[in-house]
């Protein structure tokens, strides 16, 4: 992510006709951890007041690239998010001035630029990321858009990139983001954190938004598409932000506990032949321990604020899943239990997949078939690859060796990951006959 | 900043309510309106004829051509409006949420067109 936003800020303006090269690497050093560090601080702060994300975007990626273009000659600025926010600042301003002639208007100016100057001229802008994302994740804003807009204005990602990672065309993204800033700016949108009661619903949708970002992230497990994999950490980076902005939100700890159990595992999900490796088979000393510690903590943290949710409860069963293939000792009923509190709060067909998992290695595969059935009617599911694989799982079990080809076969024609496909026709092929 | 509510509801709902339903809806209506105005956020409202009364027009070559009946054919129709002004999208969203129309049909919330200052 370092370069996240350089690289969309400056595009291929990032050349120095001359120069020292060290001053340059220097300047490009500093640049990338600057956007890393602050790239989303400061298009909050610019656009708060106005509404206008793009216009902050904008003029925020002149900003970088006057910077790359100076700092190699001038040398770094000891405040360089103080200096980027004067240079954008003047550039906003001029941007508006170019659109508003009225006396009015040279009045709003007045006051955009005293505000803005006073904050350039503090060491420590505020920072109104969350204001940001509450406004990204906007329910007005359509839900299938708030995850790619809030990578892309927190972090500064392009929409190249983030089209890639979402599987569409840069030029399709690139309107829908387009189109969502505008819904911000004339809806009237708000840039603030909402109030206590309407908080944890508005949350939510904020949560949603950057599991969604992970989740994209989590289908290349293997690694082997770089913009998927950066997606995964970029999540992970926005999460941890919220809980450090939001730190009594016991969901923003439970969803970061849940990316982190996920994220450990990642090198265990892929043999060296990178194929799928199910959770049970997994070689334990290739998970990453440190995460699962910071992991278990933010569930004791979440836990001791008293409020359950989402999340935390899917956090938990990833602790019960670690527990078990740790220590051997089999806890199906208490993850049972965790799946139904879950279903309960959800009615998640995909959660009622998964406990019918669990019940099988409790009850046997034929119970667990019976709980399946209670959701075999969800048209949801007609499509829904892990239903398949699981249906499959349980019929082969059960001796129901023909059924339990035809499921696989349904499920190898609906998983897109070809790793996962390998490993569904190798044991569609080890049926017997 | 100026937002419309506009109210759709079910037409033929109305007809369908006892008197003494209709007399209740009025007076929340009545108490809403009632509520916006002393927020001092209300600028307008009326409420609308049935789209039976609507007529609609547009020139052709010149000649208005007139025509019976609402531009939209639809079961829902617009009932009736507010104008409000409030601080942002939230306050907006807020308002039209206790609005009784929300409750027997959907109020849409479009901001109105912003004149560069």
């Amino acid at each position: 992510m370092a370069n996240a936003g350089v690289n969309c800020a400056a595009g291929e303006r990032m050349s120095f006709p001359g120069g020292d090269a060290q001053a340059r690497d220097d300047a490009r050093e500093t640049a990338d951890a600057v956007a890393r560090r602050s790239y989303g601080k400061l298009v909050a702060f610019l656009a708060a007041r106005t509404r206008e994300v793009a216009a902050a975007e904008d003029a925020l990626s002149e900003a970088f690239a006057t910077a790359l273009a100076d700092w190699p000659a001038k040398g770094c600025p000891a405040n360089p998010e103080g200096w980027l926010l004067t240079v954008a600042r003047r550039k906003v301003i001029d941007m508006h001035r170019g659109r508003r002639r009225h006396e009015i208007a040279a009045e709003q100016l007045r006051v955009l630029a005293e505000g803005l100057d006073a904050a350039a001229a503090k060491a420590e802008i505020p920072d109104q990321r969350l204001a940001l994302m509450f406004a990204c994740a906007h329910p007005a804003i359509e839900a299938g858009i708030r995850a790619p807009l809030i990578l892309q204005v927190v972090l500064g990602l392009d929409a190249k990139r983030i089209a890639s990672a979402f599987l569409t065309s840069p030029e399709a993204m690139g309107k829908r983001l387009v189109r969502a800033k505008d819904k911000i700016r004339l809806a009237g949108i708000p840039f603030r954190i909402p109030g206590r009661e309407e908080l944890p619903a508005r949350l939510d949708t904020v949560l949603d938004a950057i599991y969604a970002a992970f989740a994209e992230g989590w289908i290349d497990a293997a690694g082997t598409d770089m913009a998927r994999r950066d997606l995964a950490e970029e999540a992970i980076f926005v999460c941890r932000l919220v809980t450090e902005l939001l730190p009594t939100a016991p969901e923003a700890l439970g969803l970061l506990a849940l990316m982190l159990y996920a994220e450990a595992r990642r090198h265990a999900r892929r043999n060296l032949r990178g194929e799928y490796v199910p959770l049970a088979e997994q070689d334990r000393a290739l998970w990453d321990s440190q995460m699962i510690v910071e992991a278990e903590a933010l569930l004791q943290r979440a836990s001791d604020l008293g409020s359950i949710g989402r999340y935390q409860l899917e956090g938990a069963l990833q602790s019960a899943h670690v527990h078990r293939c740790r220590t051997g000792h089999a806890n199906w009923a208490e993850v049972v239990q965790l799946y139904d509190a879950l279903l309960a709060l959800s009615g998640s067909p995909v959660v009622a997949i998964n406990r019918s998992l669990a019940i099988a290695e409790m009850h046997g595969a034929r119970a667990a078939l019976d709980a399946l059935q209670e959701v075999a009617a969800d048209a949801r599911l007609a499509d829904y690859q892990p239903y398949w694989a699981a249906r499959a799982e349980l019929l082969a079990k059960t001796g129901a060796h023909d059924e339990a080809r035809q499921a696989y076969e349904i499920a190898i024609g609906l998983e897109r990951d070809p790793s996962v496909r390998r490993f569904l026709q190798q044991r569609q092929s080890a049926l017997p006959s | 900043m100026q937002y419309l509510l506009m109210l759709y509801a079910e037409e033929a709902g109305w007809n369908r309510l006892t008197k003494a339903e209709q007399e209740k809806g009025v007076a929340a209506y009545k108490a809403y309106t009632e509520a916006l105005s002393k927020a001092g956020v209300l600028k307008g409202s009326n409420r609308l004829q049935p789209s039976s009364a609507a007529t609609t027009v547009r020139v052709a070559n010149g000649k208005p051509q007139v025509l019976d009946g609402p531009y939209v054919e639809s079961k829902e129709q617009i009932g009736g409006y507010y104008l409000i002004d409030v601080a942002d999208l939230d306050a907006a969203i807020s308002w039209a949420s206790r609005c009784p129309g929300a409750s027997h049909g959907v109020v849409e919330v479009r901001p109105s067109w912003q004149m560069p200052a």
